[in-house]
């Protein structure tokens, strides 16, 4: 009877605080548009979350490619198939990699830095005396951090795939020698702008949206404890890792799978 | 001169706990209104009320004649542009510098030019005797200080009432000093109306006009501070004096002594 009390009470506070989040985002975003004032505020994030996430972006991806190119090619080889190294290295990246283990460094990188700061500008009252003031935190705080995410994070996984694109050619081509131009002309053949580039781009719009959100509201929901703003820092890390990858496998089933 | 805010038969609860029973006061305009009372009892919670950032369960709270719970979002907002609140924290946004803070009002709610802007600004801020220190960021500012860039903060928009929550926590002789001669201050020279929320009696009762003492979710005294100490209520002469003991008492509510410790049921 008890672990029923309990399970009940727990669905309800995940229902409520998953109403919460709605609200929270609706009001950010169904909002009349400010133009004139906004877009200084986003693009100052998008400095914040983007910008300073391009080093662990690039190196990454740098090391990403080249691993894949060394593990590609050491498989490819002996079936004497190595000319395929550049579609491999660059479907695996563009459909699956960039999207993903961008959105998980950001989740890490990005993710937990606006957990952490919207939290603390709750705990030492920036938001209420915003509210004071007559200003919405939603609009002035939250919707432009959101803004800076959606926009950062695909450009963010675009360099991603792009780099580990050129990591490949590093170690398959410079390295091991394959030859570049069969690297880049089967790789030319075989990608396909809409069904692979763009349906990396979509999920990893997606994934952008779902990152973003929780932090955000990981930070707007969180208790204004030290305590509880570590707490959220670690879920907002946590549940976007789990809700990128959970998400991941349902898009790839939608985009790439039986058809 | 009439009341700018007025709080009727007001009950708040928070989770199961009463916070407020049943209370009304007024603050007459123009004047200097203190609410006193033990730490815990909710002072901050009435500002809040006042503020429309917490809605009463029953009752009602009037500012200017109108109904704060009973307001829409946009006219919330409109009203809370005559109002101000000094936080206890001072709230200063930390990734500005004390300028920008102080100027933030101004930029988000009129359309003055940068140059009227720097004008008022560096008046606010020669009013708190902060001038020198525009360009500081907040965390290098001394508590007392931060605690006066962000009153300068709180009047930029020139406000009717303005709100100080525990303004004197925490002070140092000296700033606590500085912050009563401003809080008097100001409230003569720029016609506000204040509401002070303070466990400070000796401090209050040198700038309050009219004195609420709250416990035990009720008002248990109020009146001019002389009249509050003439009062013959126990309660408020516990509070006042700082007696350890008395209506309010010492012993967390518990079982008796001897049962606890004799593990008596």
């Amino acid at each position: 009877m008890e672990s029923l009390i309990n399970l009940g009470s727990r669905t309800l506070g995940k229902a409520s605080a998953l109403g919460r989040a709605f609200l929270m985002l609706m009001g950010a975003i169904v909002a009349r548009p400010q133009p004139l004032k906004n877009t200084p505020l986003v693009i100052n994030q998008i400095y914040v979350v983007g910008v300073q996430s391009l080093l662990i972006i690039l190196v990454s991806g740098l090391f990403i490619g080249m691993v894949m190119g060394l593990q590609g090619y050491t498989i490819l080889v002996s079936y004497g198939a190595e000319g395929s190294l550049g579609p491999m290295v660059a479907l695996s990246l563009l459909r699956e990699l960039g999207p993903v283990v961008t959105a998980l460094l950001f989740a890490g990188r990005a993710g937990s830095a606006l957990t952490a700061e919207i939290g603390l500008m709750k705990a030492t009252e920036q938001l209420s005396s915003l509210e004071m003031m007559a200003v919405d935190p939603l609009r002035r705080i939250v919707a432009p951090r959101f803004w800076a995410g959606m926009i950062s994070m695909p450009l963010l996984a675009i360099i991603f795939s792009a780099v580990g694109i050129l990591g490949g050619h590093l170690v398959g081509v410079d390295w091991l020698g394959v030859d570049s131009g069969t690297y880049w002309s089967v790789m030319q053949a075989t990608v396909d702008f809409d069904k692979d580039i763009m349906n990396g781009v979509i999920k990893s719009i997606l994934f952008a949206m779902v990152c973003t959100w929780i932090a955000i509201f990981k930070g707007y929901d969180a208790i204004p404890t030290s305590e509880g703003i570590s707490k959220a820092t670690t879920q907002t890390v946590v549940y976007s890792s789990l809700a990128v990858l959970g998400l991941d496998f349902v898009l790839t089933a939608l985009m790439f799978g039986i058809e | 001169m009439g009341n700018l805010v007025e709080i009727d038969n007001l009950t708040f609860y928070r989770g199961e706990r009463v916070i407020y029973d049943n209370i009304s006061l007024t603050i007459e305009k123009g004047k200097t209104t203190a609410i006193m009372g033990p730490s815990g009892i909710g002072k901050t919670t009435l500002l809040r009320l006042i503020g429309g950032q917490l809605r009463p369960d029953s009752g009602d709270i009037r500012f200017k004649g109108e109904s704060i719970p009973a307001m829409n979002r946009r006219t919330l907002f409109k009203a809370r542009r005559q109002m101000s609140m000094l936080f206890q924290s001072g709230a200063l946004f930390t990734d500005m510098t004390v300028f920008d803070n102080v100027a933030f009002p101004l930029r988000e709610h009129t359309k003055l030019s940068e140059d009227l802007i720097r004008t008022m600004v560096l008046m606010k801020l020669q009013a708190v005797g902060l001038r020198g220190a525009a360009d500081l960021m907040p965390s290098e500012l001394s508590g007392g200080m931060a605690r006066r860039a962000a009153l300068a903060r709180a009047i930029s928009l020139d406000p009717d009432l303005i709100m100080y929550d525990e303004p004197f926590a925490g002070q140092d002789p000296i700033s606590m000093g500085v912050l009563v001669k401003l809080i008097k201050g100001l409230n003569d020279a720029l016609n506000l109306t204040s509401v002070v929320v303070t466990h400070d009696v000796t401090e209050v009762m040198t700038i309050a006009d009219y004195i609420y003492i709250l416990a035990e979710q009720r008002i248990i005294g109020e009146g001019t501070p002389e009249q509050i100490r003439q009062s013959e209520s126990p309660l408020v002469q516990q509070f006042l004096q700082g007696q350890a003991d008395g209506p309010v008492p010492f012993h967390f509510p518990a079982q008796s002594l001897e049962n606890a410790l004799l593990g008596g049921a």
